[in-house]
């Protein structure tokens, strides 16, 4: 693993709010900061509605974020946007206009997404060509048909399918296939970074498995960089140099991987910990475990307090009037929590 | 857990007509279950675990779903031969079942209320106010606070875990003696998967009911059953008791599924031994035994002919030739369990 001290993907105090009803804000992520760097693994984890779908599709575009920045290779992502303004606000200084439409183009070639529900996320009317060929085609407008078929032939060859299924519907494949044409999708144009959206949580076990053997191989061999949102811990762990947990739109409990699970800090990394089930009868009946109570509230108009306030059994009442910020505890542990 | 007998299954078969042929779903399986005990079925989707499921309570459509052979006892009663009529009497009373998707086995246009009393209104069991007293109970011993108002909502006003536990409570309402809960937690958070669990469990501690658990998580397995069967290809290839399965495993196909877990006792640079090729196809199941294809064990007398179960302890036996005297000593793959760095 090749680590510069240059982060790969810098993101700084990300927000996105949808607004639902008059004077209805839904916070989805608010106010999410990490690093990336080249080559790592970085885990997303949180229950579901937590916002950690939202913040990886914020990464490629397919969200735009109420406020907030997003630098890949230290070029602001969104920066059309502020550039527009910027040109309007000096139309004296005769700056070149950037097309958004290219420069999105542009940014898609470096970083790509595989989605978390492989039957929903690949159109039923096209064959795998034309799903892998699709990103290759826009990107390389003059490629010629035979070298296209070869080139989605060593991509099918690299996820471990035949070149056999080139010109079959994606109904013809079982789960665990469908999602490898969704990576050879991901792969075709050679990204950097990959935003993996809970790829194997729709897969059974034994093709989990060959799936993340098969992601942790690709990354080795083409030096990528993973964003890899989950909520199944004991995964996450397994692929990760670096794991964030995010709950109900913040960011709780930032770590290195081992760090996170020998010594959680945050109350509810520690509930969420011990609440996976562990295939192992004599420890899974002996565990103490911590379940919580209740469930994640609504992330409309939240307080401005410690959100997890209302399930933690530890709460004090600093807790429940001022937000605790994000704070480093060790080199590389960073926590939001009162109690430290 | 008392020795009384409340479901035998023998020899069950049960396939369904399609335009491509004959799919045999299940394909001979026999089990029972006690009362008061937890029976888990553990498989790959495509196992036939739902289908045996969904025998018992004569869910499966018929057609294009027929029985081919076997018996399902319940309580000494043939469920088989049982008309739609009095099969009614069974679902919901006598069986509980609590299906796999509570975001969409829910209606949508009934409150929560009035889908838990459906179950009397059609048998005139109870007053309007008795039944309105009976749901307000259950839904508290699934653990919904705040009844009244949840009462008279309607599913899309809850959140996951709450439609589970409206599932759970629907199933339970009547008061049956055995609930099969087909993949209760698959769509669940680990934590309220947590809370669901231990729901589960005090149906069997605090009730005294048999809960027939189907889960592909071996992780839920472990942690709540007494008793273990595994499918495959429509077929057990090994039952026992919990520990037998996680500590003594004969199968390789059982001992394929524990070591493709990415636990938490995994390393980083651990490869994961994943169980290679896919589920055999049962349109046309092989002759031999279902797993050959993908077994690393595998010899031509497992291509050729089934094997027999071959009994290795009282309640623990396996569908392998592995287990015949003539078979050369193969050490399976074990997982290693070392408590090292758990909670």
């Amino acid at each position: 693993m090749t680590k510069n001290n240059k982060p790969l993907m810098r993101v700084e105090n990300l927000c996105k709010y949808f607004k639902i009803k008059e004077g209805q804000i839904l916070k989805a992520v608010d106010d999410a900061s990490f690093d990336i760097y080249k080559g790592e693994t970085v885990g997303l984890v949180g229950e579901s509605g937590c916002g950690k779908s939202t913040t990886g599709r914020c990464l490629v575009k397919l969200e735009q974020p109420t406020s907030g920045e997003v630098y890949f290779e230290d070029k602001e992502i969104y920066k059309h946007k502020y550039h527009e303004e910027f040109i309007s606000q000096h139309p004296e200084e005769n700056i070149p206009k950037i097309n958004p439409d290219q420069a999105k183009l542009d940014y898609t070639k470096d970083v790509q997404m595989i989605f978390q529900n492989p039957y929903s996320s690949l159109n039923p009317r096209m064959t795998v060509k034309d799903i892998v060929g699709e990103g290759i085609r826009l990107h390389n407008k003059k490629i010629k048909n035979k070298e296209l078929e070869k080139t989605i032939e060593n991509l099918l060859n690299d996820v471990g399918l035949s070149k056999d299924h080139i010109s079959r519907f994606p109904h013809e494949f079982s789960g665990g296939q469908r999602q490898r044409i969704g990576i050879a999708r991901a792969l075709s144009v050679d990204p950097k970074f990959i935003v993996c959206d809970e790829p194997i949580s729709a897969l059974d076990v034994s093709v989990q498995a060959q799936v993340i053997n098969m992601l942790k191989k690709i990354q080795r061999e083409r030096d990528l960089t993973y964003l890899f949102i989950a909520h199944d811990l004991s995964v996450v762990k397994y692929i990760s140099d670096k794991v964030i947990v995010m709950y109900l739109g913040n960011i709780v409990e930032k770590a290195k991987s081992e760090d996170l699970y020998k010594n959680p800090m945050h109350p509810y990394t520690q509930a969420l910990l011990s609440s996976i089930p562990v295939a192992n009868p004599k420890i899974a009946k002996s565990r103490k475990r911590i379940v919580l109570e209740g469930e994640l509230s609504s992330p409309i108009n939240p307080k401005d307090c410690c959100r997890f306030s209302d399930r933690c059994k530890h709460v004090m009442p600093i807790c429940k009037e001022v937000k605790p910020p994000l704070l480093a505890y060790e080199e590389g542990h960073e926590v939001a929590c009162h109690l430290y | 857990m008392s020795d009384k007998k409340l479901i035998e299954i023998d020899n069950l078969e049960f396939s369904f007509n399609t335009y491509g042929g004959e799919v045999q779903a299940v394909r001979g399986v026999s089990f029972e279950v006690k009362e008061g005990e937890i029976v888990g079925i553990v498989g790959e989707s495509g196992c036939g675990k739902s289908v045996t499921a969904q025998c018992l309570m004569k869910l499966n459509p018929e057609p294009p779903g027929f029985f081919k052979d076997g018996s399902i006892k319940y309580k000494g009663e043939e469920i088989i031969t049982k008309s739609e009529r009095q099969m009614r009497k069974i679902r919901g009373l006598e069986i509980g079942f609590v299906f796999q998707d509570p975001m969409t086995s829910l209606n949508p246009t009934m409150k929560i209320g009035k889908q838990i009393e459906e179950i009397f209104i059609e048998r005139k069991m109870y007053s309007r106010s008795q039944m309105k007293e009976k749901a307000m109970e259950i839904l508290k011993t699934v653990g919904i606070s705040d009844s009244e108002t949840r009462y008279n909502q309607y599913p899309h006003e809850l959140s996951g875990g709450m439609k589970q536990r409206v599932m759970i409570a629907i199933a339970l309402v009547a008061e049956p003696s055995v609930v099969i809960a087909d993949e209760p937690t698959t769509s669940l958070d680990v934590t309220i998967e947590a809370q669901i669990l231990d729901l589960l469990r005090k149906l069997k501690e605090d009730l005294g009911k048999s809960v027939i658990l189907i889960t592909h998580d071996l992780g839920v397995i472990a942690k709540l059953c007494d008793r273990v069967l595994v499918m495959y290809g429509g077929k057990i290839v090994e039952r026992g008791t919990v520990d037998e399965i996680f500590y003594e495993t004969r199968h390789p196909y059982t001992s394929g599924l524990l070591s493709s877990i990415a636990g938490l006792d995994k390393k980083r640079d651990d490869e994961l031994s994943p169980i290679l090729g896919t589920p055999p196809d049962l349109f046309s199941p092989p002759i031999g035994c279902p797993f050959a294809a993908r077994c690393e064990h595998a010899m031509e007398i497992c291509i050729e002919e089934l094997p027999k179960e071959y009994k290795i302890s009282e309640g623990h036996s396996t569908l392998c030739w592995l287990e015949h005297e003539q078979a050369p000593n193969v050490k399976l793959k074990a997982k290693s369990y070392e408590e090292s760095d758990l909670l």
